[in-house]
């Protein structure tokens, strides 16, 4: 574990004194606010109108502006965890740092769950920012508190997958341009492919969209806990995981 | 007791065998030279021993453990500077040493002392708080050497340490990793001949992938130095000059063991001289100006590293010396 806790702090250090980190906090704080903006406006005028005509349709926080910022903080994920995770093996295989690593004694999986921790700690940071919009919609509102933890819960376990994809494809090259390219393209298709089944509806297409990244957020955003798509999540924090600390192996046994 | 121990110790890449059996043992506290031109297998025979790269055959063991059986015992007792300094370029001098020791299990005030020590040792006090990035690429060495020793190991192993440097940094570097030996069992890479004498007890030749000699650096020196290269310009006075003669007379010379035309220009002709022993420019000079020639160059040839292999090795490496001074011309 201490091995672990080292490597973590190296890494956390490395993203906030590089710009990449203040990029991306600016970049999701102002997106997420503008989102904010945006459905909090939809919702305060939807509440002027209903008055306005005397009806009494039912207002809700969660449903109406909590729900679908954490769908749009999910969809921003696939366009900033490319930046986050490009870096996390392509820049030490650049700079041979690898071999000062590897040469340590410190075990590959120590290696890997450090960095991997330090990249979700710096998703974490980026999360403050739309958790800070919802701290006015807690004080002048009465959301239900529960969706929102279990919709950040359920967001948490999407990007975990997200980068232990992204950190494996960080493992395959030395340039952090490729890693972030072929990150990016692969979140993407994975997005897209929930597509699959709109039109489709043989068993087939229901398995392919399946491993949509996207979709199985869905519960999650409402409040639930699908243990099944808790456990795609985690397969994929696994598999990605795995596939990092194998492709460190191979590097030392192909190169 | 052998501080490092390496038999039949095999490397092959997809395409390519890039260590082929080699077998030595370095005694502790020695400083072992590793020499041999680039693409020798030096750089794998090293990650081999450090746990970077496992071996595809043989055993290797450092302090009496095995590299493939207790990598981690391994690990905790080599220091190992590569070829480019493992530097993350956005830490400061003593933030990244103070990284690398808590990797090589340092901690609190132990750590400290290290670094204080290193800093020392490796003359990077001044720097200590400069962005590894903005530093020369001389103190980046000695940042590199420091990482190397932090956690005060019983093996070294440093690639090439000297490349890139300028002549005073390579002296200080010399010296330095002198100092070390006796509390550090060093392995050294280089393909420098003068490194080797300067710095090691002992050499270990290498030559595509192969051991082709091991020898105390005495007895290297004492074989090199017994034969010396010439080279000599001698110039026609009047007209042509007829190099055939030139070569035949210059052959006649005691202790000359071969003569080869270089360059051949006008009335000038220059020739390559292999000598057995001693000096023989006296006798050269006067064969050449008694014969009617002008002298118009002499001077010794500095022996090359693949002249070591031809001495050293004979037919086998002849080929590949030739064939590797081909690829540079």
């Amino acid at each position: 574990m201490r091995n672990v806790w080292i490597i973590f702090r190296k890494e956390m250090r490395t993203y906030f004194v590089s710009p990449i980190a203040y990029f991306l906090l600016a970049m999701f704080a102002l997106v997420s606010a503008f989102f904010f903006g945006i459905y909090l406006r939809g919702f305060i005028e939807y509440g002027m109108e209903t008055q306005m005509t005397g009806q009494t349709a039912p207002m809700n926080l969660n449903e109406q502006v909590i729900r679908p910022l954490l769908s749009n903080a999910s969809v921003l994920g696939l366009f900033f965890i490319p930046m986050i995770t490009m870096r996390l093996f392509a820049e030490e295989k650049r700079n041979g740092t690898i071999e000062l690593l590897t040469t340590s004694p410190i075990r590959d999986v120590e290696i890997v769950l450090g960095k991997w921790l330090a990249a979700l700690g710096l998703y974490v940071c980026m999360l403050l920012f739309p958790a800070l919009n919802f701290v006015f919609l807690f004080k002048y509102g009465n959301p239900d508190w529960k969706p929102v933890v279990i919709g950040f819960l359920g967001l948490l376990l999407q990007v975990g997958g997200l980068l232990a994809i992204g950190m494996f494809i960080s493992t395959l090259t030395k340039n952090q341009i490729i890693a972030a390219a072929l990150t990016f393209s692969l979140f993407v298709a994975l997005w897209v492919i929930s597509a699959v089944s709109e039109f489709n509806t043989a068993s087939w297409a229901q398995a392919v969209s399946y491993t949509s990244i996207v979709t199985h957020l869905e519960p999650f955003e409402r409040g639930m806990i699908d243990s099944k798509d808790a456990v795609f999540y985690l397969s994929m924090i696994f598999l990605g995981l795995f596939l990092s600390l194998r492709s460190m192996e191979s590097l030392r046994w192909g190169s | 007791m052998h501080m490092i121990q390496v038999h039949e110790l095999t490397k092959n890449y997809a395409r390519a065998t890039a260590v082929d059996h080699i077998s030595f043992e370095v005694e502790k506290g020695q400083i072992v030279g590793f020499l041999g031109p680039n693409g020798a297998g030096k750089t794998t025979t090293m990650r081999m021993l450090t746990c970077f790269l496992p071996p595809t055959a043989g055993t290797a063991t450092v302090a009496g453990f095995d590299v493939l059986e207790k990598p981690m015992e391994v690990k905790k007792r080599i220091g190992y500077l590569p070829e480019t300094p493992p530097l993350y370029l956005e830490m400061h001098a003593e933030e990244y040493l103070s990284f690398v020791g808590k990797l090589k299990g340092l901690s609190g005030a132990e750590l400290a002392k290290r670094i204080d020590y290193v800093c020392g040792r490796c003359a990077i006090a001044d720097v200590r708080k400069k962005l590894l990035g903005k530093l020369s690429k001389g103190y980046r060495q000695r940042v590199g050497l420091a990482q190397a020793i932090i956690h005060n190991p019983d093996v070294l192993i440093l690639d090439e340490p000297t490349a890139g440097l300028d002549p005073k940094q390579i002296n200080e570097t010399r010296d330095f990793i002198k100092s070390l030996a006796g509390d550090h069992t060093i392995i050294l890479s280089t393909h420098i001949l003068s490194e080797v004498e300067q710095t090691c007890q002992q050499v270990l030749i290498i030559n595509k992938g192969k051991l082709v000699a091991t020898d105390s650096v005495q007895n290297l020196q004492n074989r090199v130095r017994g034969t010396e290269s010439l080279l000599v310009e001698v110039a026609g006075r009047n007209g042509a000059l007829d190099s055939t003669a030139v070569q035949h007379r210059l052959g006649q010379v005691g202790g000359v063991s071969r003569v080869l035309l270089r360059e051949s220009r006008d009335n000038r002709g220059i020739f390559e001289i292999e000598s057995q022993k001693g000096f023989l420019r006296g006798d050269l000079a006067r064969a050449v100006v008694e014969s009617g020639w002008d002298l118009n160059e002499l001077r010794p040839t500095a022996v090359s590293l693949e002249e070591i292999f031809l001495q050293l090795t004979g037919a086998e490496a002849t080929s590949a010396a030739t064939a590797s001074r081909g690829d540079r011309a």
